[in-house]
């Protein structure tokens, strides 16, 4: 999935390459706003505003920033050993479950401190369950992943609709969700803190599940480029043959690498369940897996770009409902079609503009191309 | 009273498998040719609220199709540069084609007709009728032959006479003719096909135009015949379990079709005997149901029932100079 076309200088490829991805993403996305009749300049604006112009809307921003960070890092780990993992969805929802599990039996016992962490190692095992069965038929039976995470993604969402309609919703209430947890799940949030920033928020759902999303972050870049382990799933990515040479146990990564993917994936659910709603609602994860997709392939798989994607997500998810609010033609689904747009020009067509960059900057500076000889070392 | 709800099972089966069929073998073309397609889904949902709407502001239903075929082919040829021109991911750019067509869908509907996403409710000349066979009325009181023929053979619209015929006509295309044995064989080994002079390129188009067509009446299907206009997310992972049937057939025009009808009837099964407690088994929950297929393609995929062997060159974007 990493594997380049022709070498570019870093900041042309982390840098210029996204950028103009985005640009092109967002050009189309504008031209849709003006077929359906409206003025992109405003919605920008109006985007901005809602993301960025309140407390409130910082708050929120942040809030959804969390859970894209959490997918959108799942599906990187899985990028650099050359896997698809779209299976985020199905593992962010049945991770939920043992979120909700953990919360139900702790909440009137302990309080929040230690609640929390029993959730958060509950909630990566059981998302990383969910992926054990593709990558365990990808490692030994040559299953497409990409084709059994999606029927995994199915199977999920019947599961939940059954497990929160028969097993979890409380006698004598309607709507498919748990019980509202109490004191010992309620995880504290960060509304004090944006306070302090002079930042009035309030009644935002952001919570300390944030520094756990960053903290992740800073996990994968160990993993990934300071491990052995990330070594090896590096190595396998960009050459499963070389990977094989060099004695390193394709099963074995396949396997260990879906399951830190789908265990990034799965703590998403502590966001939504304990930092916001307080109770486990049937279709909590709202699309966040799949964003994923889109946030990994625009921050090139690097941490740092993965949480600067997720705020541009968080940001048109907010700014998204303050649009769909202001402007009557527009509805929230925009976000859907923008998301769609930025995976399809920052993945499926990410060769499109290298040979003309590539072109431009090579008659710009010659060197910066590696035209002359230069030490090998980055790639 | 045992066959009259058979019957109506079965005929249910059929209708439910339409949508599967025509997206399954569109899907077939694009794969066989080594051009994967997870964009089935966009392609059919896009066609449904093309034809739909297309349908509500002429009146006419084949004018629906028409738009429906024009809007999927549409999105087949932007998967066909990202995949073919452009030597992309072909998996991402079908992922990425679902998510612009179902956030589209929603966001011209809704800016279109103003009923929350819907089109407006299709009637008259703008729906397709059920079409009754000759004899089919006369015959229905003969044992046996005549209310399979009056109810469950009789009484479609046309569209699913023409996604049954176009079994025969893949399989035809498929095994009988050159573009056929090029278009496997383009599957499976592109250079040779170079090689021979034949264009990889074109080939592969052609496929993709024809996934697009077939994607376009499978959605026209959904929202001209089966619903009486578009609703939003209609298509409802239809698209997926076609992919999963043509895994399931093995890449195979006719497997497909049957492929098609058992998880049609898994469906009809499920909505039919809903909450229905079954002798040592009990109830079986719904949930269950919806996700058999899915669950049957899995152990499929693991190569438990027989193995499904992909063509070869599959998902690989193919390149001259190399």
């Amino acid at each position: 999935m990493s594997a380049p076309y022709a070498k570019l200088p870093a900041w042309a490829d982390y840098g210029l390459i996204p950028l103009i991805n985005l640009i092109v993403a967002f050009f189309v996305a504008g031209l849709v706003v003006l077929l359906v009749g409206e003025s992109p300049f405003e919605a920008v604006q109006l985007m901005i505003k809602g993301a960025f112009g309140s407390g409130r809307g910082i708050g929120y921003t942040l809030y959804y920033a969390t859970n894209f960070i959490f997918t959108g890092l799942a599906v990187a780990v899985a990028f650099h050993a050359g896997l698809f993992n779209i299976g985020g969805e199905g593992q962010a929802s049945v991770a939920g479950v043992g979120v909700a599990v953990v919360c139900l039996a702790f909440d009137s016992i302990l309080p929040w401190w230690v609640t929390f962490p029993i959730a958060v190692v509950a909630a990566a095992i059981f998302g990383a369950a969910w992926a054990l069965i593709p990558a365990w038929l990808q490692a030994y039976r040559g299953s497409h992943i990409v084709i059994t995470t999606i029927m995994f993604n199915f199977i999920a969402a019947s599961l939940m609709v059954y497990l929160l309609v028969n097993v979890f919703k409380a006698p004598g209430q309607q709507a498919p969700e748990t019980r509202t947890f109490l004191e010992g799940a309620n995880i504290p949030s960060l509304e004090p803190l944006l306070n302090m920033l002079g930042i009035a928020a309030r009644r935002t759902p952001l919570n300390i599940t944030f520094f756990l999303a960053l903290l992740a972050a800073f996990g994968v870049w160990l993993l990934i480029w300071r491990s052995r382990l990330g070594y090896e799933i590096r190595t396998m990515g960009h050459s499963p043959k070389a990977a094989r040479y060099a004695g390193i146990g394709e099963k074995r990564i396949i396997i260990v690498t879906m399951l830190i993917s789908a265990g990034l994936a799965g703590l998403m659910a502590l966001n939504p369940i304990m930092g916001a709603q307080d109770r486990m609602q049937l279709g909590f994860v709202g699309g966040a897996g799949f964003v994923g997709i889109a946030v990994a392939l625009m921050g090139r798989s690097h941490p740092v770009g993965i949480i600067l994607a997720a705020i541009l997500f968080g940001m048109l998810y907010q700014g998204g409902a303050e649009i769909a609010f202001e402007m009557p033609n527009i509805t929230r689904e925009m976000i859907v079609v923008i998301m769609g747009l930025v995976i399809f020009f920052a993945g499926a067509l990410e060769h499109m503009f290298r040979p003309a960059v590539q072109a431009t900057l090579a008659s710009l500076r010659p060197s910066s191309m590696g035209l002359k000889p230069k030490p090998a070392g980055d790639a | 009273m045992f066959a009259d709800v058979l019957i109506s099972l079965l005929d249910l089966t059929i209708r439910l498998s339409v949508p599967l069929l025509l997206a399954c073998l569109a899907g077939l073309y694009s794969e066989r040719s080594g051009v994967f397609d997870i964009g089935l889904e966009g392609k059919m949902l896009a066609g449904a609220f093309a034809g739909a709407s297309a349908a509500a502001v002429t009146g006419s239903a084949w004018i629906g199709v028409a738009a429906a075929v024009l809007a999927a082919v549409f999105f087949a040829l932007v998967h066909g540069f990202a995949a073919i021109t452009n030597r992309g991911n072909q998996i991402v750019s079908g992922v990425a084609i679902n998510f612009v067509v179902a956030g589209a869908t929603i966001l011209f509907g809704q800016a279109w007709f103003k009923e929350g996403g819907r089109t407006p409710q299709l009637t008259g000349n703008a729906r397709f009728d059920p079409i009754t066979l000759p004899f089919a009325d006369a015959l229905r009181d003969v044992p046996l032959v005549g209310p399979i023929y009056a109810e469950l053979i009789s009484g479609h619209s046309a569209l699913v006479y023409i996604a049954f015929l176009m079994v025969p006509l893949t399989w035809w295309v498929l095994f009988r003719t050159r573009f056929g044995l090029r278009l496997r064989a383009v599957g499976e080994n592109p250079a040779a096909v170079d090689t021979a002079g034949v264009s990889v390129t074109w080939l592969r188009y052609r496929a993709v135009i024809v996934c697009g067509v077939l994607t376009g009446l499978a959605g026209a299907y959904l929202s001209l015949a089966q619903s009486p206009g578009f609703v939003k997310d209609m298509t409802a992972g239809r698209g997926f379990i076609a992919l999963a049937a043509l895994i399931f057939a093995k890449w195979k025009p006719v497997p497909a079709m049957f492929a098609c009808l058992l998880f049609g009837f898994l469906e009809a099964f499920g909505i039919r005997f809903q909450g229905t407690a079954f002798p040592f088994i009990g109830q079986v929950p719904v949930q269950l149901m919806q996700a058999l297929p899915y669950i049957l393609t899995v152990i499929l995929l693991a190569g438990f029932i027989g193995k499904a062997v992909p063509p070869k060159a599959g998902g690989v974007a193919y390149v001259k100079e190399r």
